[in-house]
């Protein structure tokens, strides 16, 4: 379970974050809309300890990680997984080096059940075969889909996922949704999953959370924030925040 | 207007003094993370970072060892001098030329490639990556690349010791007709072991230098290509600066 308790960010004099309350419950979906800048990515750096908040507690699996040195921190990294927004593959290592790197460091796995752990979880995300595979020969879908099988290596316990389906075609995105509910359902992981694909977001989610303006303006079920009356959801819900400019065009 | 000035100049100065606190920090750091060093990553960066630039620094050390030879030998063997050329040749070799041009060769090839893959990594979230994996960018990027550079450049210098020597003979005994006798006989009068060694110690300080400003300006690259080629510059002109100013301080305390 992961708990935000009265979160504020500030940057150079800038509140990013504003009071930020916020339960995910163990196994669940939990994804965070809002528009670009709202603070969405910086709310899933501090819940994996890359950035601290300025005030508040943030807990994670029963502890309280803000006053955590990085050593006591990356206790906390082994139960969690990470998918980055443009993938941060280890580019001077291939496919398979990647999903075995934190096999590497953190068990004392033989070499052939490494192999054997990362063909596996390459297969659950579609790539059975490309091990051997560079990073600057993938498309980013493969990408996204090599940062996944990396980030469950270790069969974490919490995965969070950056604008898992940013940049990418309808159908890749599509794909990407897939394995984000398959995984929670393989790995019993609790996701959250920050974007601003609304197309993702109803077929992903146990729950959503919508930021604006650096606060959680509502919280509930995909049925319920469908229903929403909050004319700032409404407008994010139909593209009006996102895309602007599409409704002087419609208009046209 | 004068309040402006003193403004900027203050920014200046606090620029400075953190950016000397992060180094002497990341330093401090490396030193503590020392013991957790892989040695497959390390054996891989001595190969990458010091193996890789023998050439360039042969090379280079080479034409010195000539070219000190031409300037000095026609002029030293016009006073009769010419029993002093072997041994004024390894001697500043020894002791300043092979450590400081070494240095400098390494700050430019080594030092900008430790700032650009670090850099690069940087702003491509890798070190997030890293961190986020539960590994200590620090104890897996910078503890290999210190220990590198500090074990490959001392064995770069006696390479470039050698061969600056070598090129020295040739210009002495081919061009300035000076006897290969005299010549190796001059170094053995004139040169002390304490020539070598103190440019070996010199070479590690340089090594330490290259690898914690090339790390140091990787990890706080600005966002962007144009992030990473600033970094790269920023690199290698404060390596090769610190390069200068340490090599005056330990010239005095060790040959003084």
């Amino acid at each position: 379970m992961i708990k935000l308790v009265n979160v504020n960010m500030n940057f150079r004099g800038k509140q990013v974050l504003k009071d930020i309350n916020l339960t995910i419950e163990q196994g669940e979906i939990m994804v965070i809309i809002g528009p670009s800048g709202s603070g969405k990515s910086t709310l899933l750096r501090l819940i994996i300890g890359l950035l601290k908040p300025t005030s508040g507690e943030i807990w994670v699996n029963g502890r309280e990680i803000t006053a955590m040195t990085e050593d006591e921190l990356n206790k906390i990294r082994l139960e969690m997984g990470m998918v980055f927004q443009y993938s941060a593959l280890f580019d001077s290592m291939s496919v398979g080096q990647n999903v075995a790197f934190g096999l590497h460091q953190h068990t004392d796995m033989t070499e052939e059940e490494i192999a054997r752990t990362v063909r596996r979880k390459l297969r659950m995300v579609g790539l059975r075969g490309q091990e051997t595979a560079m990073p600057n020969e993938l498309s980013g879908g493969m990408k996204k889909r090599v940062s996944l099988a990396r980030a469950i290596a270790i069969d974490p316990h919490i995965v969070l996922y950056d604008e898992p389906t940013a940049g990418l075609d309808p159908i890749m995105s599509n794909t990407i949704d897939r394995l984000i509910v398959s995984t929670r359902r393989m790995i019993d992981a609790t996701s959250v999953v920050v974007t601003h694909d609304m197309s993702s977001v109803f077929h992903i989610a146990d729950r959503i959370a919508m930021i604006y303006g650096g606060s959680i303006i509502e919280t509930g079920t995909p049925d319920k924030i469908r229903q929403s009356e909050n004319p700032i959801m409404i407008k994010f819900i139909r593209g009006g925040i996102a895309f602007p400019e599409s409704k002087g065009r419609s208009r046209a | 207007m004068l309040i402006e000035f003193f403004a900027r100049t203050g920014r200046v100065v606090i620029g400075i003094l953190e950016d000397i606190g992060e180094v002497l920090i990341l330093f401090g750091q490396t030193v503590y993370h020392l013991r957790h060093v892989n040695s497959r990553l390390l054996l891989r960066q001595m190969a990458h970072l010091g193996a890789d630039s023998l050439p360039i620094v042969l090379l280079t050390m080479l034409f010195t060892g000539m070219v000190m030879t031409v300037q000095t030998a026609h002029e030293f063997v016009k006073y009769g001098a010419q029993s002093s050329v072997g041994g004024l040749v390894a001697v500043a070799m020894g002791r300043e030329l092979s450590p400081v041009l070494a240095g400098v060769v390494f700050a430019g090839r080594v030092g900008a490639a430790i700032t650009a893959e670090i850099g690069s990594m940087k702003v491509t979230e890798q070190i997030d990556a890293l961190r986020v994996m539960a590994v200590n960018p620090i104890a897996y990027l910078v503890v290999p690349r210190l220990l590198a550079c500090m074990v490959m450049l001392p064995i770069l210098v006696i390479f470039a010791d050698v061969i600056g020597t070598i090129g020295s003979y040739l210009i002495a005994t081919f061009s300035a007709s000076i006897t290969p006798f005299t010549f190796f006989n001059s170094i053995k009068v004139f040169a002390v072991p304490h020539d070598i060694l103190g440019g070996l110690i010199k070479a590690m300080v340089f090594g330490v230098i290259v690898a914690i400003i090339g790390c140091h300006k990787g990890l706080t690259t600005a966002q962007g290509a144009e992030g990473v080629g600033q970094a790269t510059t920023g690199s290698v002109v404060l390596s090769i600066i610190l390069i200068f100013i340490s090599n005056y301080f330990l010239s005095v305390a060790l040959y003084q």
